[in-house]
């Protein structure tokens, strides 16, 4: 096993409001670390970072053990060039898809492709295919976004995101925004690539997906990670008061068995 | 009141209104495509982040949107070749007039479609490793230029009819034309209702038009 994804001492604020206050997360190839936390616990924030889609206030991110920015007079400074390339390297999938409108369901995943990696656009339309195989939707592939599901939108965006090889993949709470009985489909995708190996951080509130496909799992509180540890351990054996609280909010109403 | 109309002299001089029509088909031609192509860019400058962009954009915005084009054309004509020594034609004159002001509107339009994107759009381009350029030119501006279209085509209208303005520095167009058969024939009338009709009759099928293609992005979306 090797690190893909190593965070230390993370900080974050937004002017006066402090969101993450010193995280330390180690990401090891092919785990799966699921982040659960309430709303405002920094959750989609410390993900935000990974790929700097947020700047980090302070501390420092590196993947595969490469330092990301070039710290001056104190403080990280990071190019655009070098931001770039680095999310050619992660893969992020949101809570709102935000396909591409005007363009095809292969014209999503090939644009990256062909814009940012300059592959030839044959090769960028095979890949497409792969991909779009891979989340079965091939025969979507010249549909338009506007006439797919909410779950089958969310498929494209991992094939669009997969299509540019990534080391590691980013899901930001993306069953949030679907109707539950499209839940499942996005899920089971998503599990299939942590069988095979994916490397993949994830918030989420399904609970169930953390207990049976996480590696690991994160509990974020008040921008700092209260508990940690395995599935099982964390969400069978909680040890904090927050904790017992939050799942005791996701499991209000759960059946009997 | 008793006028008895009499489009005689203006049958017979149609050569001269079809010189002028040429010049105000010219003149737009130029215009429009000078307007709406450098309002883009300062649009794009407009909605940049960089003050450096952003400053001189407004600026010139608000220079040209809030003084009237004939007093810019008249500007152009009379007082710039006395302040900088540069020979400035009726034709430049009134190319820089109609353009800037075109510019300065359509960039306004722009960046309110640009605006107009969700910002999960920008996100989206930027985490598949995009540039600013390459997200604004590859994922924003189609959709943000194709939301404004009915807008910009609003404002080719009016650069169509802005043209006339030409007249005041002798620019050969058809209003100017027109004086002149009104000047050598004593029938203004006549004359100017011809300038009326001639420009109603080239607008209103590409005003139908727009409405044609307004419906046809509705069904798009």
């Amino acid at each position: 096993m090797s690190e893909i994804v190593q965070i230390s001492d993370l900080h974050k604020s937004f002017g006066d409001l402090n969101v993450l206050k010193g995280i330390d997360l180690t990401v090891q190839s092919g785990e799966t670390v699921v982040l659960l936390g309430s709303s405002g616990s920094g959750k989609s924030t410390l993900l935000r970072c990974v790929n700097f889609m947020e700047e980090p206030t302070q501390g420092s991110v590196s993947l595969h053990g490469e330092l990301i920015g070039t710290e001056a007079g104190g403080k990280m400074q990071y190019r655009e060039s070098e931001l770039c390339a680095l999310r050619t390297r992660i893969g992020m999938v949101f809570q709102h898809f935000n396909l591409f409108p005007h363009m095809t369901v292969e014209q999503n995943v090939m644009e990256g492709q062909v814009t940012v990696l300059k592959r030839s656009k044959s090769e960028a339309q095979s890949k497409a295919m792969t991909q779009l195989e891979r989340v079965g939707l091939a025969d979507k592939a010249s549909e338009y976004p506007a006439r797919l599901s909410g779950g089958q939108k969310q498929r494209v965006a991992i094939a669009r995101a997969l299509a540019m090889d990534p080391d590691v993949m980013l899901f930001d709470e993306v069953t949030s925004a679907l109707d539950p009985e499209l839940v499942g489909e996005v899920l089971k995708t998503m599990r299939q690539l942590a069988d095979e190996g994916m490397t993949m951080l994830v918030v989420t509130h399904e609970l169930g997906f953390a207990y049976h496909v996480a590696n690991r799992v994160l509990f974020l509180h008040d921008g700092k990670i209260l508990e940690e540890g395995k599935p099982q351990q964390v969400l069978k054996n909680p040890q904090t008061q927050r904790m017992r609280e939050f799942l005791d909010g996701h499991s209000l109403f759960k059946l009997p068995d | 009141m008793t006028h008895t109309w009499d489009f005689a002299t203006i049958i017979q001089n149609w050569q001269v209104l079809w010189v002028g029509l040429k010049g105000t088909v010219l003149i737009f031609l130029v215009t429009v495509v000078l307007g709406l192509a450098g309002g883009l860019l300062v649009g794009i400058a407009r909605y940049a982040r960089s003050r450096f962009l952003n400053w001189p954009a407004m600026a010139f915005v608000e220079v040209f949107r809030n003084t009237p084009v004939l007093v810019q054309i008249i500007w152009f004509y009379y007082a710039f070749p006395i302040l900088t020594g540069i020979e400035v034609n009726p034709f430049l004159a009134a190319v820089l007039g109609i353009s800037l002001n075109t510019m300065a509107f359509s960039a306004e339009i722009y960046r309110a479609g640009i605006q107009s994107i969700d910002p999960g759009q920008w996100e989206a381009g930027k985490a598949i490793g995009m540039t600013y350029n390459q997200t604004l030119r590859r994922i924003i501006l189609p959709v943000a230029i194709k939301r404004v279209l009915p807008a910009l085509t609003n404002r080719g209208i009016e650069v169509f009819k802005m043209s006339t303005l030409a007249s005041v520095v002798a620019y050969v167009e058809t209003l100017n034309q027109a004086k002149l058969i009104a000047d050598l024939n004593f029938n203004p009338i006549e004359a100017y209702t011809a300038v009326a009709l001639i420009f109603f009759v080239v607008l209103y099928p590409v005003v139908q038009g727009t409405y044609v293609l307004e419906r046809i992005l509705k069904k798009g979306d």
